[in-house]
């Protein structure tokens, strides 16, 4: 029996993701004994061409990493999808934008505007040099990839099979990931059902977090330099924003572990469309004022609110980015 | 974002280009939706402009909600419940006032005025209020003319 294909991509994203699939250390070498791997950029030498002769569905299995910023990555999400069976979505950019994401605070104008010309490191003699997508050259016209006014994931460019979230996800969750695709395909058993969260919980993030909880009023807010949280104790009790009770669990509640609040990376938990909006809910249970004007005072001190709320999930948010037309017009 | 003009009461929507503003209104069980009632059962015109929506609570209403009507559409997001200490689930319209203030906070920060979403309290005799104030926010809204969202 041939091996079975496997390809990794990343468009849009940090590299996180490339590392979390060699933290699974060992693990690696049975994932290279049992699949023939067909395209990997970041780690081996292969080219678009190679992917392109390819047959149809070709590839079993595509993990596809990254959120999509520009034309190229695009390009590849349709091609990969064309020639995989199965195409996973594979951390936080391409399941819901993560911090690439949070560039749809701008548009492409803007962000050009700052990278090219107003930032203080741009060179005096290239300052407001912009680049082009196509330029003329002696030996023929050249081209770079386009880049998007606005950051999409995965699944708002192609069909996607399966999401494993988690910026990155964790090398366990991945491990477990992997090996029961393995068992899938040496037995031949059933395939999750389409569309599903693999890696992950379907509970949310307090759900795995050791700390006391007790009910809730908070009646001020806390930056994490401000205040020194007890070890043991809910961090929102303590007034410290921590996005559990709007995150997936699955990553065993590493960060409040550390010490540190949430910040939602395994995206929003099952039947919740909007993370944003579900945070937005569970802090308005728990704030501690009666009248509007105190509700006020105490949610002022929510640093970013709309970057801190939906720091990894944007992109994949109801309105998918900031308003910039309607912001100017509507003051 | 184009121009609106504003209609005034005399003018015929036939002949003339206006805009109807798409409000959805999540109107409480207990208190504003029986007050919108009221404002029927007496004959006292209300704006037809708010598609309503009964909900048992004002904090029923979750705010992927309020983002989904305006994703949808809608130009304007009404939430109606009982003044405070009137709710009948003693304190959902806290909750549901915290909500709307966050939320505010968030939509402006989304490119979108906020002055779009609105809360109120009306109760179930007040049918006045639930009249005077859907032909207030449906004027408003005209005003501000329609909500042009950009997805891309």
């Amino acid at each position: 029996m041939p091996k079975p294909k496997l390809a990794l991509y990343w468009a849009a994203s940090c590299g996180g993701c490339e590392i979390t699939v060699l933290d699974i250390e060992e693990k690696i070498l049975e994932v290279a004994a049992f699949f023939d791997i067909v395209f990997w950029p970041c780690a081996m030498d292969f080219k678009y061409a190679d992917v392109e002769a390819m047959q149809d569905q070709e590839i079993d299995i595509t993990l596809f990493n990254g959120a999509i910023r520009t034309s190229e990555n695009e390009h590849l999400a349709k091609l990969l999808r064309r020639k995989s069976k199965t195409l996973i979505a594979f951390g936080s950019c391409a399941h819901e934008g993560c911090i690439p994401g949070l560039s749809n605070f701008y548009d492409a104008k803007s962000t050009f505007e700052y990278a090219y010309r107003e930032s203080p490191t741009v060179e005096e003699s290239s300052r407001g040099i912009y680049p082009q997508p196509k330029t003329a050259m002696p030996e023929g016209e050249i081209e770079i990839p386009e880049f998007y006014n606005t950051v999409k994931v995965l699944d708002q460019v192609v069909d996607v099979d399966y999401t494993i979230p988690g910026c990155p996800p964790q090398s366990a969750q991945v491990i477990a990931v992997l090996e029961a695709v393995i068992d899938i395909l040496k037995t031949g058993k059933a395939l999750p059902p389409r569309g599903a969260i693999l890696g992950a919980g379907d509970k949310t993030c307090c759900d795995e977090c050791p700390r006391t909880r007790k009910e809730k009023k908070i009646k001020e807010f806390f930056r994490p330099h401000e205040i020194i949280p007890k070890e043991d104790e809910c961090l929102l009790d303590q007034g410290i924003l921590c996005l559990g009770p709007a995150t997936r669990s699955g990553c065993g509640a590493l960060c409040v572990k550390a010490n540190v609040p949430c910040r939602g990376c395994y995206g929003a938990p099952p039947n919740v469309s909007d993370q944003g909006a579900k945070m937005i809910s569970a802090l308005s249970s728990v704030i501690d004022a009666a009248t509007p004007e105190e509700a006020r005072k105490i949610m002022e001190k929510i640093a970013d609110p709309l970057g801190t709320l939906y720091r990894f999930s944007l992109a994949r948010s109801t309105f998918r980015r900031v308003q910039m037309g309607n912001g100017k017009n509507e003051k | 974002m184009e121009t609106v003009e504003k209609t005034t009461e005399q003018s015929t929507p036939k002949t003339r280009e206006t805009f109807q503003p798409r409000i959805v209104g999540f109107l409480c069980n207990w208190c504003a939706y029986s007050g919108a009632d009221l404002a029927g059962v007496s004959r006292l015109q209300s704006s037809p402009n708010i598609r309503i929506i009964r909900t048992m609570c004002s904090g029923r209403v979750d705010p992927a909600m309020i983002l989904r009507a305006f994703e949808l559409g809608a130009d304007g997001v009404l939430i109606a419940g009982c003044h405070f200490g009137d709710c009948h689930y003693l304190e959902g319209n806290f909750k549901t006032m915290r909500r709307i203030e966050l939320l505010k906070m968030v939509l402006k920060r989304f490119g979108i005025d906020e002055k779009r979403l609105r809360l109120e309290w009306i109760s179930a005799s007040e049918a006045e209020k639930y009249a005077r104030v859907s032909f207030e926010f449906t004027e408003q809204i005209r005003e501000m003319g329609p909500l042009v969202l950009q997805f891309s």
